[in-house]
């Protein structure tokens, strides 16, 4: 039974392991549960066509035709904001190739000295001084690095991302270093959205009653009625959850941190990353640099893959590598890749036989995401600090 | 991203006999900058002062990428007001510098390191994360 190599281009991200989706070719990149992301469109988009449909044109009749016109610009405003946060590669950092991990391992092992047999190792961590203040930098046995500072693993999109807010459900990514900006202004344009709506609504309703009385009104614009509903619960975990954001940001701190409490307390240290300044701290997360994705999804790469003469096919890649290497098809996409990235190095051009391609558990990483209703913020969980709160915002 | 896979393809003899890899410098914070500390994997192949001078372009390369100064500001305030669409059509002061900064590894490599059986690797393509430094197997010695 012969087996022959076939070589072919994909695109990088349909190697990239973590369980990503993507979309458009590489373009787009969310995590793998989307059911409350599609929720969060549903709300906003239906609350906002009810009012378009309903109060707007009362309201630009009676009152004001830059109403419909404003609430038009800050719908579109919120839509842009969420789409780029939940689009956008939040940060991720990509995993250590072979030669890179044998390499911090080897360092490991050196640091370490003998352990005694029978003896645990000691855990890996990296001492580094920034700012005058010790900061520990720890080891992921998942993506085989040691994280960088303010870098966290999240559990359920199973990589490592630079400046780790939290994982939002309902923007169905992970809030990051690279998109942390937006989805602060996703808060605080949805509250205003969500005040404008509701402002207008009661005025709205008020308006109408004069002349009609408040049942009519009420039979009349039945949306109102809903939007109303929508608004008031929003309001309040929306207009909340952008306060304790300003609040972070004014201190430069992440969610990840404030709910492990690393710079509070007593004998803890200070956060090394604060300017000690507020308009300095909003400054640099709001309108710093804007940071470049570092995972270069759409870049071309070699796969080799062994085809068995029998016909089936024992590709590493996903089934429908073939085509997307060839279109930008929209269509969503769940990478099987293994735990490496099988990229082509100069010395060695292994063929990779990995057909089922399951990532072996590592011993101290797997641990199932929460299974109860989403709340807003789920914080990675880090076996290695044994926390596993939940904290609904 | 560049390609600097280039120097490889023009040499498939080359065996590689090892890898070091510069690793991060935090002690300024969390902005992309690389120990300066010399290899001693390279002791043999290249002058550190050479080297160090490398390492410290880069530096200074990566620190004005991440600079947090009045253009920064602007151009982030800009974007803003836009909803980030300018982003389509206009290339941020951070794409600008990685380009620079692939330009002049490239110009490194080809100058310094290539004739010395060294070749540097795009940060960024490690994740900005390690400067991968290939060894190249001494082949004027093994003849």
């Amino acid at each position: 039974m012969s087996a022959v190599m076939i070589t072919r281009k994909v695109r990088k991200w349909e190697k990239l392991p973590g369980k990503n989706t993507f979309c458009c070719d590489g373009r787009v990149m969310m995590a793998r549960q989307k059911g409350v992301f599609y929720l969060t469109l549903f709300l906003i988009i239906g609350t906002c066509s009810l009012f378009f449909a309903f109060e707007c044109p009362y309201l630009a009749v009676h009152l004001s035709p830059a109403i419909p016109v404003f609430a038009a610009l800050l719908f579109l405003f919120v839509m842009a904001m969420l789409l780029r946060t939940s689009f956008s590669d939040p940060g991720v950092l990509p995993r250590a190739l072979p030669e890179e991990a044998t390499f911090i391992e080897m360092e490991i092992e050196a640091a370490n000295g003998n352990v005694p047999a029978g003896q645990r190792p000691p855990p890996r961590i990296r001492n580094v001084q920034i700012n005058n203040q010790i900061v520990k930098l720890k080891y992921c046995y998942t993506c085989k690095i040691f994280r960088p500072p303010r870098a966290s693993h999240c559990s359920i999109c199973d990589n490592c991302v630079d400046r780790f807010d939290h994982h939002c459900p309902w923007v169905g990514n992970c809030v990051g270093k690279r998109n942390y900006r937006y989805f602060y202004l996703f808060t605080l344009s949805l509250s205003l959205l969500t005040i404008y709506i509701f402002t207008f609504d009661i005025v709205h309703v008020v308006m109408r009653s004069v002349d009609n009385g408040f049942l009519n009104t009420l039979k009349e614009t039945p949306g109102t009625v809903l939007e109303v509903l929508v608004c008031f619960f929003t309001l309040w975990s929306v207009v909340g959850l952008t306060g304790f954001h300003t609040y972070l940001i004014s201190l430069n701190q992440t969610t990840n941190e404030d709910i492990k409490g690393s710079w509070s307390g007593k004998n803890r240290v200070q956060n090394p990353y604060s300017h000690k300044n507020i308009i300095k701290n909003c400054c640099e997360v709001l309108c710093g640099p804007t940071y470049p994705s570092v995972l270069d999804r759409r870049g071309l790469m070699q796969d080799d893959s062994l085809v068995s003469a029998t016909g089936a096919a024992q590709s590493s890649s996903s089934s429908n590598s073939t085509l997307q290497s060839t279109h930008a098809v929209l269509c969503l996409q769940k990478t099987t890749a293994p735990l490496i990235p099988n990229e082509h190095t100069p010395d060695d051009a292994k063929p990779s036989i990995a057909a089922s391609a399951e990532k072996s558990p590592s011993p101290k990483e797997e641990l199932p995401p929460a299974s109860k209703l989403p709340p807003l913020a789920s914080p990675e969980t880090d076996a290695e600090t044994s926390i596993a709160k939940d904290k609904t915002h | 991203m560049a390609e600097t896979h280039s120097l490889q393809d023009m040499r498939p003899q080359a065996a590689v006999a090892a890898k070091v890899f510069i690793q991060r410098d935090y002690t300024n914070g969390t902005v992309c900058q690389f120990q300066t500390k010399f290899p001693s994997e390279l002791e043999t192949r290249i002058d550190k002062q050479q080297f160090e001078e490398t390492v410290r372009m880069l530096n200074n390369l990566y620190a004005e990428a991440e600079k947090l100064g009045s253009q920064s500001y602007i151009e982030g305030c800009l974007a803003c007001l836009t909803a980030y669409t300018v982003f389509l059509c206009m290339e941020t002061h951070y794409e600008k510098m990685l380009k620079k900064i692939a330009k002049y590894i490239q110009e490194q490599n080809d100058k310094i390191y290539a004739p010395r059986g060294l070749l540097l690797t795009d940060p960024i393509e490690r994740g900005l994360r390690v400067i991968e430094v290939t060894i190249f197997e001494d082949r004027s010695l093994t003849r």
